[in-house]
């Protein structure tokens, strides 16, 4: 069965690349747009993955992460952040939340790929 | 004088024994029954020997008895009278003994000479040390304040004073936070000095080498200042150093801080703010890349994605640069001057060095320019020959006025138009100047301004000019240089505070030489308060420590509420017109309260002033309580049988200067002056403390006649 990933991030943008590519790659994709609609939508669907951008509406994906961290029947997701800040604090900051990697954008797409089967184990 | 009555006792042994002598003798004789004659010849006898020892007794009790004596009493008088007697040698055995006493007395005379010349010299070269100092002091460039352990403010340079100034906002007030003798609370958080004094005490007591505090502190008027505070360190009877005050190095970083949060914030928006786009092209062009199959909708959606985000980056960095402009400008260091100072410095050049007329068209005198104002001069410098050389032009003329964040600096001549192939290669030419080449050339010189340059030319008034465009500034405020010049010796500081005692003891009962004082005068629409007169203008200056320091003065016109009198405006010569805009009483009397803080008040007919003030209570809410002093009540205690007691009488009899009279402040300061002269008057008639002063003013007849 295939796995299934949950990109979480606010701009249309980035989320249209993001799905196309891990659809292509043969995941289960959905989408959230804020932190609150991602926490429902772990519950709704136990994805295996989320892509979590860092700033989000209405809770932001530091405050997502500790919640994953703080649900035990989550504790299987991984959770790869995404954020457009580079700075060194923040991704200690969300290591030390619970995030199992981290990306800055921007990205390349084939290491975004790379690091999603990495961190599901294939 | 001891000696006389025992040697009168002993000249009468002497006689008596000489006469028991005779009594024996005539006793003996009277045993043998010889004749008369024996008898007259003891009698004769007896004369002579008690005459014998009284004329040499005489000449002996003067050589060595009165003769001493006298010496004795002119040998006191040398040691305090008359100190440059000499004493006269008189012949005999005492004259060596004069000799001596002489010359001790000449050599007391020069050692004391000596002493008096070594003292005026280590005086004079204290007072030209603290004098260098102070001087030093006013020149350098950063704030600098020096406080006791109270927190009295001993020493501050011009630079602090500007610093500390009121805001211009305040309506032109001039009432300075900063003052001797003042407390530097009233500009500082007191907590966040007596926090670092801790800290210096603790690296005192842990014997650092260099003890500093240092911290950021915002003002209370708001500004962001950095402070270096360093101990000074004195030592105590037993020669144990200890803290005895702090020297306080302050920098605005205000300015500075504002532009580096605007740099960040520029550099955050034009880095983190990119990355979000970025990846969004990136990932796009990426999946177009390695998904060739796609289908064309899909395809379209990508190159829509890619297209927005590139033209939305754009716009972005667009709307940055526009909107920071003067924070990523390049960092070669502008300072900030006068357009004013700029062009008459190039006018001199100009006319010195290529004997070429200038004149000034028109001029924002209010325009502060960012240049590097050597490089600039050499520009325009070099402009102005390269226009002479081509054109043969007579006469250039200047224009410099604001436009926005930048200025319009114009180089106008009449005449001959310039190519723009002329001007580029003038502009990029190393400029050729008379003695003194540059490898700069004259786009260098813009560019480092940040600004730019062009040729136009008006054809209605057949113009021709240079337009340079330059950073502009925000204006700074100048340290008025007439105020260091004025007395020899500048009047920032005042090291005897050092020494003064605290001023927590009843004021009441300290010396009228140790207290502070504001000597203040109002000026009125009229005499009457009670009928509806008003103060327009109060003048106030302060002294202390004996000195009246005119920099620290109070200086502010009053809005009456009413119109002026016309045979008021005679005497204080205030027009209705200069009173516009000036702020109320009730805004001014807080402000004059706070410049009163801590000083005893003087004024002359002091009851006149303080009943304009009393009056004001109610509607300003302040409260004038200190002690008052009246010069006029003081000058009537010295000289009681004297008729005149106006400010100018007193102040002829006392030899003080009648400058700038019937302002408020030229009269505050002649009320200073006069007071500070009558304090020694007072002192020599045994009136020291301020209690002592009030109770006497308080007796005079004019006080009786007032109250």
């Amino acid at each position: 069965m295939s796995k299934r990933i949950l990109i979480v991030d606010d701009e249309p943008n980035i989320v249209i690349s993001l799905e196309f590519l891990l659809q292509r790659e043969g995941y289960v994709v959905a989408v959230a747009g804020d932190g609150e609609e991602a926490l429902v939508k772990l519950q709704e669907l136990r994805p295996d993955l989320v892509l979590l951008d860092v700033m989000l509406p209405v809770k932001n994906g530091f405050a997502v992460c500790q919640e994953i961290r703080a649900h035990p029947e989550l504790s299987a997701v991984k959770v790869l952040m995404l954020t457009a800040k580079g700075r060194d604090t923040e991704v200690q900051k969300g290591l030390a939340l619970g995030a199992d990697a981290y990306m800055t954008k921007p990205f390349a797409t084939s290491e975004l790929v790379a690091k999603v089967r990495e961190l599901l184990g294939e | 004088m001891r000696a006389a009555p025992r040697f009168a006792l002993a000249l009468a042994a002497v006689a008596a024994t000489l006469l028991a002598t005779m009594i024996a003798t005539v006793a003996v004789l009277r045993a043998d029954p010889g004749g008369e004659d024996l008898w007259l010849l003891l009698i004769l006898l007896t004369l002579l020997v008690l005459a014998v020892p009284v004329l040499p007794l005489k000449w002996i009790f003067r050589r060595y008895v009165d003769l001493p004596l006298r010496l004795a009493e002119e040998a006191g008088l040398l040691l305090t009278a008359h100190r440059a007697l000499r004493l006269r040698e008189r012949g005999g055995p005492w004259d060596r003994f004069v000799a001596v006493l002489n010359a001790l007395a000449d050599q007391r005379d020069a050692l004391e000479r000596d002493v008096e010349a070594q003292i005026r010299a280590a005086k004079a070269s204290l007072e030209e040390e603290k004098n260098r100092l102070a001087a030093l002091m006013s020149e350098l460039a950063q704030s600098v304040v020096v406080c006791n352990l109270d927190g009295r403010i001993l020493l501050y340079n011009n630079r602090a004073r500007q610093e500390f100034k009121p805001l211009a906002s305040d309506n032109g007030g001039s009432g300075a936070l900063l003052g001797l003798g003042r407390s530097v609370f009233s500009v500082f958080e007191r907590n966040r000095i007596v926090h670092a004094l801790e800290e210096l005490q603790r690296q005192v007591q842990k014997e650092a080498s260099q003890p500093l505090a240092n911290f950021v502190t915002a003002t209370h008027s708001g500004r962001l200042i950095r402070v270096h505070m360093a101990p000074v360190m004195s030592a105590d009877e037993q020669g144990r150093p200890h803290i005895s005050g702090y020297v306080l190095l302050l920098d605005n970083i205000t300015r500075t801080v504002e532009n580096e949060t605007r740099r960040d914030l520029v550099l955050q928006q034009l880095t983190e703010g990119s990355r979000a786009a970025l990846a969004n092209i990136r990932a796009a062009v990426e999946t177009l890349q390695n998904y060739q199959d796609m289908e064309g909708a899909a395809r379209e959606r990508f190159l829509t994605v890619i297209a927005d985000e590139v033209s939305a980056l754009g716009g972005r960095i667009n709307q940055t640069l526009e909107q920071h402009a003067d924070s990523l400008k390049s960092r070669w260091p502008l300072e900030e001057m006068a357009g004013t100072d700029l062009i008459a410095a190039a006018q001199r050049r100009i006319e010195a060095r290529l004997s070429l007329a200038t004149r000034v068209d028109e001029l924002d005198a209010q325009l502060w320019l960012h240049v590097d104002s050597y490089s600039l001069i050499q520009a325009i410098s070099y402009l102005a020959a390269r226009l002479k050389e081509s054109f043969d032009i007579r006469l250039l003329r200047f224009r410099l006025l604001p436009a926005g964040r930048l200025a319009h600096l114009d180089l106008i001549w009449s005449g001959a138009a310039l190519s723009s192939e002329a001007l580029a290669s003038w502009e990029s030419e190393a400029m050729q100047l008379y003695g003194e080449d540059t490898p700069l050339s004259l786009h260098d010189v813009i560019d480092r301004h940040g600004g730019e340059i062009w040729f136009q030319r008006d054809s209605a008034t057949q113009q021709a000019y240079f337009r340079l465009l330059l950073p502009a500034a925000a204006p700074v405020e100048l340290v008025a240089r007439a105020a260091i010049a004025h007395g020899s010796r500048p009047e920032y500081y005042d090291f005897d505070l050092f020494k003064r005692a605290s001023q927590d003891h009843a004021q009441d009962e300290r010396l009228l030489t140790e207290l502070s004082y504001t000597a203040f005068d109002t000026e009125t629409t009229g005499l009457d308060p009670s009928a509806g007169d008003e103060i327009i203008q109060i003048g106030a200056v302060r002294l202390v420590n004996g000195r009246l320091l005119r920099h620290e003065s109070f200086d502010q016109l009053i809005d009456p509420g009413r119109p002026l009198r016309q045979e008021s405006v005679a005497i204080h010569g205030i027009s209705a017109e200069m009173l516009a805009g000036a702020p109320s009483i009730e805004r001014v009397l807080p402000r004059f309260l706070q410049f009163c803080e801590d000083t005893v008040l003087v004024a002359h007919n002091a009851a006149f002033d303080m009943r304009f003030l009393a009056l004001k209570e109610a509607a300003s809410g302040v409260r004038f309580a200190q002690p008052v002093l009246d010069t006029l009540l003081l000058s009537a205690v010295i000289h009681p049988h004297h008729e005149a007691h106006r400010l100018e009488a007193i102040a002829e009899r006392l030899d003080v200067d009648l400058l700038g009279r019937h302002t408020a402040l030229g009269d505050a300061i002649v009320t200073g002056e006069v007071f500070l002269k009558l304090i020694p008057l007072l002192n020599a008639m045994g009136i020291f403390t301020l209690k002592q002063a009030l109770a006497a003013a308080q007796e005079t007849f004019y006080a009786r006649l007032r109250y």
